[in-house]
């Protein structure tokens, strides 16, 4: 049920052209941006800025791509995958689906940042470590986030609102790692963090496997 | 709640605050006379964590068996929390105005307080947005409950990895901050349980106070229909 679930959640995806490249251009621009306002042409960026930057782009398209995971869908869709789903699998769906889709999105965004501003990550294996870790952490929190915003009168405001408190410690490890990662630090300089992180996936996606049914049943 | 706590609240704040400006301090560097911030900054720590956790405890209960009176407890114990943080804050800005130099340092734990308010006050954006009295109850039961995990790692780990200039930091931010000899406990124990009882205090009349509501919102639709 739940393979058939991704399988059914990527070929929507893949039929709607529009929002992938929709995502992709909004990640282009605001890469674009970074590189403009910095006037990067002429100047560098120091590390700190670099890892600060990148996941601040990764986030907003994070945050609006797996946004219309639940936001998006009409109510007598939802109503159809009610009568034929149980609650967890959809969300175990959602949560693998969104993570494979924040992972693509943040090796796009590496690629841009590459282009246009510049590539200083030395330890490769542990920079991927990282996104895969963070996209799976931002993607179990989202889609649950997703799905209660998806009720609420105002969804893409309360979205953001209610996200962003949640997503604060992920991203603030994140960036440290990342840091570690450019200033080409060892393996151990970045074991705590890297620990915390899946800490938190942990509890984030066992959290939302727990509670998403109650949000389900309305 | 029984009139003899109330009391005894009461009794104990009137304590800790007369004992918290005159008793004798310990003298640290630096720290001097501000060390009787402990006596009032403190206590909103631990009634803020106390009244959450009272919160947590009654969304969970509702998620389990729902009805109208657990939501509203809930609520109520996130609305005192708040407010208690709130205070927390502050009492923390005037004490870091004296010792740090600024209010604001972006010390880790300032960091990490500034956004379990964010929490709770998005939480109460959730609330304000949803019509359906049920929807509401329901969905800010969950919100209540998994944001508090997400901030678990906020206030108890990241101070712990970070370099902090908050005391007791640079080893565990627990509880034997400022070496608590006996003389301090014996203030700061009775602040911590009295603020404890006003907390509850305010909650349980907040309870009252969202019932009556509730009743007389009744009364109205029967005097419409």
């Amino acid at each position: 049920m739940i393979y058939r679930l991704i399988v059914k959640e990527f070929t929507l995806e893949l039929r709607r052209k529009s929002v992938i490249s929709g995502i992709a251009l909004y990640l282009i621009s605001l890469v674009f941006i970074c590189y403009l306002s910095f006037s990067l042409r002429l100047s560098v960026i120091s590390e700190a800025i670099w890892s600060a930057l990148f996941w601040l782009a990764i986030l907003f398209s994070v945050i609006n791509s797996v946004a219309k995971s639940f936001i998006g869908e009409k109510r007598g869709l939802s109503l159809y995958y009610y009568t034929i789903a149980s609650p967890k699998a959809i969300i175990i769906s959602k949560i693998i689906y969104n993570s494979l889709l924040c992972f693509i999105l943040s090796l796009l965004g590496y690629v841009l940042f590459q282009v246009f501003i510049s590539d200083p990550v030395q330890d490769t294996p542990l920079f991927f470590l990282t996104l895969i870790l963070t996209s799976t952490a931002f993607s179990s929190a989202l889609s649950l986030i997703s799905g209660i915003a998806s009720k609420t009168n105002h969804s893409n405001i309360l979205m953001a609102v209610l996200s962003f408190p949640i997503i604060i410690s992920i991203l603030l490890m994140a960036i440290k790692v990342t840091k570690n990662v450019l200033d080409g630090l060892d393996w151990s300089a970045s074991y705590d963090e890297l620990l915390n992180l899946m800490a938190i996936n942990c509890i984030l996606s066992g959290l939302a496997y727990l509670l998403f049914p109650y949000i389900w049943r309305s | 709640m029984k009139t003899w706590i109330k009391i005894l609240g009461v009794l104990l704040l009137f304590y800790a605050h007369i004992a918290g400006l005159l008793m004798e301090v310990p003298r640290l560097n630096i720290v001097n006379e501000t060390i009787r911030a402990t006596y009032f900054h403190v206590p909103m720590w631990f009634g803020m964590v106390f009244l959450f956790l009272m919160s947590l405890y009654y969304s969970i209960l509702y998620l389990r068996k729902p009805s109208l009176e657990l939501d509203i407890k809930a609520e109520s114990f996130a609305h005192a929390g708040l407010a208690f943080g709130i205070l927390g804050i502050l009492t923390g800005m005037i004490w870091a105005n004296y010792t740090w130099g600024s209010p604001w340092h972006g010390d880790p734990k300032q960091n990490g307080a500034a956004i379990a308010t964010l929490v709770y006050l998005a939480y109460f954006v959730l609330r304000g947005s949803i019509d359906n009295m049920e929807q509401k109850a329901r969905l800010s039961a969950v919100y209540n409950i998994f944001a508090f995990a997400a901030m678990i790692p906020l206030i108890f780990i990241i101070p712990r990895l970070t370099d902090s200039l908050h005391p007791g930091n640079g080893g565990n931010p627990g509880f034997n901050m400022y070496d608590l000899d006996s003389r301090m406990r014996l203030v700061l124990y009775p602040a911590i349980m009295g603020w404890f009882i006003i907390g509850y205090w305010m909650v349980s009349l907040r309870i009252k106070l969202s019932k009556q509501l509730d009743i007389l919102l009744d009364l109205e639709d029967e005097k419409l229909k």
